[in-house]
């Protein structure tokens, strides 16, 4: 398809997205401008959080921002978008009709008739490859087999704005290669009433292979970060190093540099500043990270090559990265993750040691420092999960305060930093010290 | 046929009392004080009918008796349709309803017969009254869990299956066959199942009802039972029970079993075949009569009709798009109620303040006598159900052959079997005590059995395995496998027996049986004394006591039980 010089088909400007009121207010998304022009196919690629589904529900017309305009074809857009559709990420196929009444249901909304909207339905399910299984309830059918239904219902709107939302994300690894190979070969073809595809994902292979241009978003709050054109032919060829420099660059983007130790750790909670979040990470995944890492002869592991080793979601990676960075066990520079003396110590240690390590590496963190004084200073040395819950409320919202003390209480559980009774809910220092009086 | 209501997990742990409760008790004790300044002008005499006890007569009461129970059953699914709607789709009403359904759904509503009686009887003639008072309490035992059932289904239904409908642009009518009616159909079927066989209890109540000169008996298998037993006809007391059982198990087989086997068609889960859950001969006949082709063609027609009158355009998502924005009508709704409710107490308090002393103190002391009924009823039948249920689940033979003949057994409604009780237990002392407890119990102890059966079969196989490993027998298996395993289940059953026993104390504490009027030292023959004897202060006092002590009983032992089964003792 031609690409460049057409009209623009969607326009984002200053879109911002804002839940809740007052002290409790989030921002899912801010000032996002964005353009999808014709015959362009636009990958949103970020971290989960980052507001990248909220978007395409807000280009859909499914969502209205709290500030900002949406334009189609140059008009501002109330109310859903007729011209859109979208694949979903769960399939979101009505499991008590069956594969030919999904899809031909999309037609009867739009007021075709009944034999018509089956003959219609019949020759999409015939274009998807699924032709003898009309009669079939998706509950009867595979993953793969399910969003070819979705892609078939979505096509049998004639749509302009083709929009997927992590449409492979819920299928086996060889289902989702197949379906991304057809999806471009129904795209590309050009047979199809398509004027632009907007996909959604957090597969940065899929984004490289598909889209002409990535747009990167990250989290907290949900923005563009960059955008990174694709002008690779198609059909690409992932092992081409072209393919593989741009995997790299992207991922550049994604996981960052390492900071200075001052702007990584952040401020004590209560403190002004910027408090770090712990990234939601399990002791037990982030050791697995590290030997994964130690293991290879090389001192600079590629992550694209580590996510592949390790079979993992950029959305499980790449907190694991930021732990890693956080606690002082490696480093990353463009693209690579390079472990420091301490995290390949840690890789090498016994289980006692590993635990007097991450102990030492915890008490750095403002997080710990401030949760340890709070509950030295309490009677017993023993505070309640509520109290520290409380304090740390007027710096997250009530929910991320939860999870933050949920992983504080994994990782300082693990360094035996402190100890907590679940009956009670009560956290005490490890070597209670027994005050004479 | 009786359906268990089995341990589920519910998603929103509710705190123990909110300010919603508070609210919701000042409108219960409003409502009460109307109803009750009501009652005042009620009848001093009520002539029951006549109960003819020869077998002719059996396939009529049986029809008024049923007749009762399917205008309920309407008028249940009309408000729940209403109800569930509003409180899924209005976030404003959704704050105030449900937790008004939560608190209706623990309070012993059997408890207002007499208000509901005296005070209808004074409106309405005698015999309208009557009917109206059974449909109206069938209703209310019905209708909560139905109306939970439909807003659980609407406000659950997967978020993106509600945006494939507004992206698709669905019209309303699309929206609701296609969305809406297929999400709620199994839910609603399943909950209609089980209010329709906890209303045979309340429906049996209120045919024999009986309060000194007033008798507000109907025409009906209930009455047909009682008279019987009060003549000591006990040919006719069997071929009442019979009846009984074969209009049950019959509207069982033809109704209730082909109604599930159509709506176990949309299910959510997307794992599982079609064939295998809920098989109904009778379903599977009617599917290749030309019966069911009329109703596929009368469905087409209706289809047709709906989405003409509904209009041919996208209607935007009412749960997606819901907010909290108040509007004049909702402040207007505010302001009237308040006001309302407002006399109502002044009222209520007027009456409470004519109760002296000595009476508070009676009426506590009776609470605790009938709790002290319930709590026995329920030690007895924990001592029982408990080790047959345990036996039963754990062998999936003995189910197989078991199971069916509890179900028939669980089937016939407690009440009709009082009089029968009554009429065994009134020559020895303390009869109708046993007889009270005996009425507990067999209401309600198919709740706990069912449950410990299902949380029987529950325990993990590689937990039995293990457990047999460590080689731990007798007491020591019971306390660290199969007592914790059956937890969450034995709660889920003893509240709703709870719930059921302390029903049941209002049959089971005053009696009339032979014109004689047979009573124990208990709060609901507190409530039935103060009806028959015109003492209205003593009436709300009473049935206010009942009320405020279940509900407590219900936030602060059972509701916390019930937080630490979900938390503890999931077994997952």
């Amino acid at each position: 398809m031609q690409r460049g010089h057409n009209k623009p088909l969607v326009e984002l400007m200053g879109v911002t997205q804002r839940y809740g009121r007052g002290a409790r207010q989030f921002t899912a998304i801010q000032d996002v401008n964005l353009t999808i022009v014709e015959g362009e196919f636009v990958a949103l690629l970020g971290p989960s959080g980052c507001g990248k589904s909220t978007l395409l529900r807000i280009i859909t017309g499914l969502n209205h921002p709290s500030e900002g305009l949406v334009r189609y074809r140059g008009r501002a857009l109330t109310g859903v978008n007729p011209y859109a559709t979208i694949v979903f990420q769960t399939f979101a196929l009505f499991p008590w009709l069956t594969v030919e009444e999904n899809v031909a249901v999309a037609l009867k909304a739009r007021s075709v008739d009944e034999a018509q909207a089956y003959q219609r339905a019949i020759e999409l399910i015939d274009l998807v490859g699924l032709d003898g299984f009309e009669q079939a309830y998706p509950r009867e059918l595979s993953g793969g087999m399910r969003q070819k239904v979705g892609i078939a219902r979505a096509l049998a709107v004639d749509p302009e704005l083709l929009c997927l939302d992590e449409p492979f994300s819920a299928l086996d690894v060889l289902s989702a290669e197949a379906l991304r190979g057809e999806l471009l070969e129904l795209w590309t073809g050009g047979s199809l009433k398509i004027r632009a595809v907007l996909m959604v994902s957090h597969n940065i292979e899929e984004a490289v292979f598909m889209a002409d241009r990535i747009v990167v978003m990250d989290k907290n709050p949900g923005r563009i970060v960059a955008e990174v054109p694709v002008t690779l032919p198609h059909p690409r060829d992932r092992k081409s190093e072209a393919f593989a420099a741009l995997v790299a660059r992207v991922y550049a983007v994604l996981a960052g540099q390492t900071q200075p130790e001052a702007i990584e750790y952040g401020t004590e909670p209560g403190q002004s500043g910027q408090t770090r979040l712990l990234p939601a990470v399990s002791v037990t995944a982030l050791a697995g990270l590290l030997e994964q890492a130690n293991a290879t002869d090389d001192e600079r592991d590629p992550i694209a090559k580590l996510q592949d080793e390790l079979g993992l979601d950029l959305d499980q990676l790449l907190p694991l990265i930021e732990a890693a960075e956080l606690l002082g066990f490696a480093r990353v520079e463009s693209g690579n993750l390079i472990l420091t003396p301490l995290g390949e110590a840690f890789a090498e240690a016994s289980i006692q040691t590993r635990k007097e390590i991450f102990a030492s590496r915890l008490r750095r963190l403002p997080f710990f420092r401030w949760m340890l004084r709070m509950i030295a200073a309490a009677d017993n040395q023993s505070l309640r999960w509520e109290v520290l819950l409380t304090a740390l409320e007027p710096e997250f919202p009530s929910d991320v305060a939860e999870r933050q003390l949920d992983i504080a209480l994994e990782w300082g559980r693990y360094a035996e930093l402190f100890a907590y009774d679940d009956a009670e809910g009560r956290f005490f220092l490890e070597t209670p010290t027994v005050t004479a009086k | 046929m009786f359906k268990p209501r089995t341990f589920t997990p519910t998603p929103p742990a509710r705190p123990l009392f909110s300010r919603a409760d508070i609210w919701l008790l000042l409108v219960l004790i409003c409502l009460l004080s109307l109803a009750i300044v009501a009652a005042e002008s009620a009848p001093a005499t009520v002539q029951g009918p006549d109960i003819d006890l020869s077998l002719s007569a059996l396939p009529f009461y049986a029809l008024r008796s049923v007749g009762r129970m399917a205008l309920a059953y309407a008028l249940s699914l009309l408000f729940t349709l209403v109800y569930g709607y509003i409180a899924a789709y209005n976030a404003r009403a959704e704050r105030i309803m449900i937790p008004l359904l939560d608190v209706l759904q623990s309070v012993p509503l059997l408890s207002f017969l007499p208000v509901v009686l005296l005070s209808l009887s004074a409106v309405l003639p005698e015999a309208v009254a009557v009917e109206l008072t059974a449909v109206v309490l069938i209703f209310t035992s019905q209708v909560w869990n139905m109306t939970f059932a439909l807003y659980q289904s609407l406000t659950t239904i997967p978020r993106e299956l509600r945006e494939a409908s507004s992206i698709f642009l669905f019209t309303r009518w699309q929206r609701f066959t296609t969305l809406e009616f297929p999400s709620g159909a199994l839910a609603l079927v399943w909950n209609s199942m089980m209010s329709w066989a906890g209303g045979w209890f309340f429906l049996m109540a209120a045919e024999i009802f009986t309060l000194g000169e007033r008798d507000f008996r109907l025409m009906g298998l209930g009455a047909f039972l009682q008279t019987a037993a009060d003549r000591g006809d006990l040919a006719a007391i069997g071929w009442g029970l019979l009846a009984l059982v074969v209009v049950i198990v019959t509207l069982d087989q033809l109704v209730w079993r082909p109604l599930l086997a159509w709506a176990s068609q949309f299910r959510l889960e997307m794992t599982g075949h079609d064939d295998e859950s809920s098989p109904s001969w009778f379903y599977d006949l009617m599917r290749q009569s030309v019966l069911s082709r009329w109703l596929h063609n009368l469905a087409g027609v209706l289809d047709h009709v709906m989405s003409r009158i509904l209009g041919r355009h996208p209607a935007p998502d009412p749960y997606l798009s819901k907010t909290t924005r108040p509007s004049t009508l909702s402040w207007v709704l505010t302001i009237l109620s308040v006001i309302v409710v407002g006399w109502g107490i002044w009222l209520g308090i007027e009456l409470l303040l004519r109760v002296p002393l000595a009476q508070w103190r009676e009426i506590i002391l009776s609470v605790g006598a009938t709790m002290l009924r319930v709590v026995t009823a329920m030690i007895l039948a924990l001592l029982w159900t408990v080790p047959v249920g345990v036996y039963i689940g754990t062998r999936p033979k003995a189910a197989a052959i078991l199971q069916p003949i509890v179900q028939i057994a669980a089937s016939i409604p407690a009440t009709a079997l009082f009089p029968v009780l009554v009429l065994a237990l009134l020559t020895v002392p303390g009869g109708l005590n046993l007889a009270a407890v005996a009425l507990m119990m067999l209401g309600t102890q198919w709740y706990i059995l069912f449950n410990v059966i299902a949380g029987a079969a529950a325990i993990p196989q590689d937990l039995r395995f293990t457990s047999e490993l460590l080689q731990l027998h007798g007491w020591e298996r019971w306390r660290t496998l199969i007592l914790p395993g059956l937890f969450p289940y034995l709660i889920t059953g003893l509240i709703t027996a709870s719930g059921g026993a302390w029903n049941a104390s209002i049959v089971a504490e005053y009696v009339v049986f032979n014109q004689q009027t047979y009573q124990t030292f208990g709060i609901c023959a507190q409530i039935a004394t103060a009806t028959a004897t015109g003492d209205f202060a003593g009436l709300l006092a009473s049935t206010l006591a009942m009320i405020v002590v279940v509900v407590a009983i219900n936030r602060l032992l059972w509701r916390r039980l019930y937080q630490l089964a979900e938390t503890k003792y999931r077994m997952e």
